[in-house]
């Protein structure tokens, strides 16, 4: 993984730069100590890291304003960052940029059940927003595995998911406006609490946009009612196929579960040496949960139960009550953990038609003997994303090596099966290179031509999402104290100046 | 001008059409089945992609669906039905509203980002959008997205073409997520109550964990006399009897619960917009935070502005009907909409009205900005649908 070179120009302007930066955010608000900035050289993607030049932490949006306006005006990089947790180098800094973080911006606006959403400051935690309103019934229905630490200004730059996508969609599904800070300074406010957008879909594209086209301050998230109640079935299966092609009955027979998570044999051996989680012998689990009245639970499990026997099954588990539900998830929700005990491990999230599931699995393993490496599968069967997790020796860089190439094929494999290089983690720099594989030039040119739009001189985590040589005339195009401003192209024939 | 529209049968053709355009400078006029002719008229020649058709891929165990972006939709619809799934953003058809004839396409929902009542619970046409293919201003094929439920990779261009009604490339080719078909229906009629009731009622049901499909509220002007508030439940039969009768129990008062093919009508009155069909006026499409819209309505009624008005989704979606004349309440309108947030549509004007009042809401200074800013990337000759998207009145074509 490469990042491009520190700007001399910006390094030799260090200590201007920071006392403005100081002059503007208070000297709390900044961390210049390299003892203390060590702590923002990487997020949770620790193989790769770098010292940022300071870490800026705003605590309103005219301070982040303010912060803009001063890196717009001297031409630095700026690496937002919301809590870290991302697994893709999102917020990995350069050693010429500044972190610009959110974590102090995290207060509760406003609580509206009557129109069912939550205005917050960006920073806030996931979880910490579901915890604000489920004492009066209600629930951000977002939850990435991350969602203790994680922050929402990440999620909406990642478009995070979670266990339950299936039913409740993405970020990108349950967002309805935010107060943004535009690569110049300028603050805008993009929807509110109400339906669609009157012009181009703003929304859509900030979302996902790994913080390349502006600094979310503040978020206007949907809020739903708590199901009565929730509970799983267990289908214990001899083969990957047999359980890929019982996820497609299920969905084929108009049943939509919450979730359906699937784990394959070295997962399944894996957590039950870790926590001994009491899962059947058997190749393929999955975890399949319905949500409603107990009646409406106990009619869908009787209805997922008779397709699973239709598929030979090993052993079905039925959740009676919640000591029952909560044996079931231990042992998924500890996957990780136990995959962890094992080795090191670079958890990838490709994206495949569901169909596919089976070939899919079979063509991982293949790689997995190909590169001698271990690999366990731990994934959301019911929206095809896949987190095969690569097993390593950290201290081994030979076999990180292996591990980065066995990963790159996988994603190219799940491209070709007609799916995406990530589903929810984002590109980052991670799989940066890797996007020619699912885009022509054509369409990554598109992309960053929206960012041209947004953020001219691209000083916004610049060397993130594309591949550093397409990016790299946008990126160099950037000169230390030319306020550019608007993209203001000359006004087309036929449109009003 | 306008004779045979233009009617590729291929993505190239389609890409070669837009180039040969582009370097004329010639504008097109993008059309799907030219059933939702929203926004000031415009100038140039049709451009249609009914000759793209065709369900490409369909696979219900994975909730996938593919189709050119010309495919009728009744075809999507009836495909779907046969394996008891559907689209669940429950797009309108405008044919009864704008008097429009012709076949109601997949592409053309998608680029007027198409909803219906349902939106309060499924999401957005945009919602449930995988993927799409499109063909830019400068004829070259593009891709977003894909065929899968998860997919951050790259920009979301796909969902931005949804809504931008052409003006950044024509649709070739759009993927959805689809989803189950319930066994039945129903839907809870209180008559009697007023707006500001209604929408008290409307949201204690939509905060209750019994899944409302649909919200919306009729007032005694429109439903022949006395009010009636609407509330719909979808699902297998013995779960949407449970849900009405604990849903009665919550709300209290009375309540009728009308069944299935009954139920439906009530739905498809309130999608299609069947009450002001056959109402002389602009019609206005407003949406708002829920518990504003009987709040607007008062504020119109204050300031002297003639309407009638009815409301969908919980209170949020306010369907409006004002004298054609002068802007047809547009200053009004939108004035109060400025102090309340959210944003209004001319949907059905004349066409003097259409050429005077921008029939899009407004959007502040820098985003309009950024609008212009894509559309220059994405179309540098202007030739998608000039005018359309501006905020000011499409100017007079000067380059046919």
């Amino acid at each position: 993984m490469e990042l491009p070179a520190p700007d001399p120009s910006i390094l030799a302007r260090r200590d201007a730069i920071l006392a403005r930066l100081r002059q503007a955010v208070g000297a709390e608000g900044l961390i210049t100590d390299p003892v203390e900035t060590r702590a923002y050289e990487c997020d949770a993607l620790s193989a790769y890291r770098c010292p940022p030049m300071a870490v800026v932490l705003p605590k309103s949006t005219e301070e982040v304003a303010r912060i803009m306006r001063i890196c717009h005006e001297e031409g630095v990089p700026v690496t937002p960052r919301g809590s870290g947790t991302s697994l893709a180098g999102g917020a990995l800094p350069t050693a010429d940029s500044i972190i610009l973080g959110t974590s102090r911006l995290n207060r509760v606006l406003e609580v509206d059940y009557d129109n069912r959403f939550i205005r917050v400051e960006a920073g806030r935690t996931n979880l910490s927003v579901t915890q604000e309103v489920e004492s009066d019934g209600f629930f951000y229905a977002p939850d990435p595995s991350s969602q203790l630490a994680c922050a929402i200004a990440g999620n909406i730059a990642m478009n995070s998911g979670g266990a339950h996508c299936l039913k409740y969609g993405v970020t990108v599904n349950n967002l309805l406006g935010v107060k943004m800070v535009m690569a110049d300074g300028e603050i805008v406010e993009i929807g509110g609490p109400w339906a669609d957008l009157p012009g181009y879909d703003w929304l859509a594209l900030v979302t996902g946009s790994e913080g390349q086209l502006g600094i979310v301050t503040e978020a206007v998230l949907r809020i739903l009612p708590r199901p009565e109640g929730a509970r799983p079935i267990l289908l214990a299966f001899p083969s990957n196929e047999i359980a890929g092609a019982c996820v497609a009955d299920i969905i084929r027979a108009g049943i939509l579960p919450v979730a359906i998570e699937f784990m394959d044999r070295p997962v399944l051996e894996a957590v039950e040496r870790f926590v001994g989680a009491g899962y059947p012998e058997c190749e393929a689990l999955l975890i399949v949960e319905v949500e409603g009245s107990e009646e409406e639970i106990d009619t869908e499990l009787a209805r997922i139960r008779a397709i699973a026997e239709t598929h030979d099954p090993i052993e079905i588990r039925e959740a009676r009550d919640e000591a029952d539900a909560a044996r079931i998830w231990a042992g998924r929700k500890s996957a990780f953990g136990a995959m962890g005990q094992i080795n090191d491990y670079i958890c990838l999230d490709g994206t495949i038609p569901v169909s596919r599931l089976p070939d899919v699995l079979k063509g991982i393993g293949d790689l997995a003997r190909k590169y001698d490496l271990g690999v366990g599968n731990v994934f959301h069967a019911g929206d095809g994303n896949m987190h095969p997790l690569i097993l390593y020796d950290a201290n081994d860089p030979e076999e990180f090596a292996r591990a980065e190439a066995m990963g790159a094929e996988v994603l190219r494999l799940c491209v070709e099966a007609g799916g995406c290089l990530t589903g929810e983690h984002g590109v980052g720099v991670e799989k940066r290179e890797l996007m020619p594989a699912q885009f022509s030039r054509a369409d990554l040119e598109a992309q960053m031509d929206v960012k041209d739009v947004f953020d001219p001189n691209w000083i916004l985590n610049p060397a993130k999402v594309f591949p550093l040589t397409l990016s790299a005339p946008r990126r160099e195009r950037r000169r230390p104290g030319a306020a550019a401003g608007a993209d203001s192209p000359p006004a087309p024939p036929g449109q009003a100046a | 001008m306008t004779t045979t529209p233009l009617a590729p049968a291929s993505e190239e053709a389609l890409a070669e059409i837009i180039r040969d355009h582009a370097a004329r400078r010639a504008p097109l006029v993008i059309r799907g089945g030219g059933t939702r002719p929203v926004g000031p008229p415009l100038d140039g020649e049709v451009l249609t992609t009914t000759a793209l058709s065709g369900v490409t891929l369909y696979e219900p165990g994975a909730l996938t669906l593919v189709a050119a972006a010309g495919t009728p939709l009744a075809e999507i619809e009836a495909l779907l039905t046969e394996h008891g799934q559907r689209l669940a953003f429950e797009p309108m058809d405008h044919r009864p509203l704008l008097g429009t004839a012709g076949t109601p396409t997949i592409g053309g929902v998608v680029a007027a980002n198409v909803s219906g009542p349902r939106r309060i619970e499924a999401g957005a046409c945009r919602d449930t959008l995988l993927g799409a293919r499109f063909v830019n201003g400068k004829g070259e094929i593009l891709k977003s997205g894909g065929r899968v439920m998860k997919n951050v990779t790259g920009y979301d261009l796909a969902r931005l073409m949804a809504g931008a009604r052409g003006t950044l490339g024509v649709l070739t080719e759009v993927s959805f997520k689809v989803l189950p078909a319930p066994e039945t229906e129903a839907t809870l009629v209180a008559r009697g109550h007023d707006a500001h009731r209604a929408v008290a009622l409307l949201s204690k049901a939509l905060g209750s964990p019994w899944r409302v499909g649909g919200a919306g509220y009729l007032p005694a002007d429109l439903a022949g006399g006395t009010s009636e508030t609407r509330i719909r439940i979808e699902g297998r039969e013995d779960s949407v009897r449970a849900r009405g009768e604990k849903l009665v129990r919550h709300l209290g008062g009375d309540w009728e619960m009308v069944r299935a093919e009954e139920s439906a009508a009530l739905w498809r009155e309130l999608r299609e917009v069947l009450p002001f069909v056959g109402h002389d006026g602009a019609v206005w499409r407003i949406s708002l935070k829920p518990t504003d819209g009987p709040v607007l309505l008062d504020l119109l009624g204050q300031d002297g502005l003639a309407h009638h008005a009815f409301l969908d989704w919980g209170g949020g979606l306010v369907w409006l009907v004002t004298p054609d004349t002068g802007d047809a309440g547009a200053a009004i309108i939108r004035g109060h909409l400025a102090a309340l947030g959210g944003h209004a549509t001319l949907v059905r004007a004349s066409e003097n009205t259409r050429r005077t009042v921008p029939v899009f809401h407004p959007e502040p200074p820098r985003l309009a900005a950024l609008a212009r800013g894509l559309r220059h990337r994405f179309d540098p000759a202007g030739i998608l649908n000039p005018g359309l998207m501006d905020p000011a009145p499409a100017p007079l074509t000067e380059h046919a």
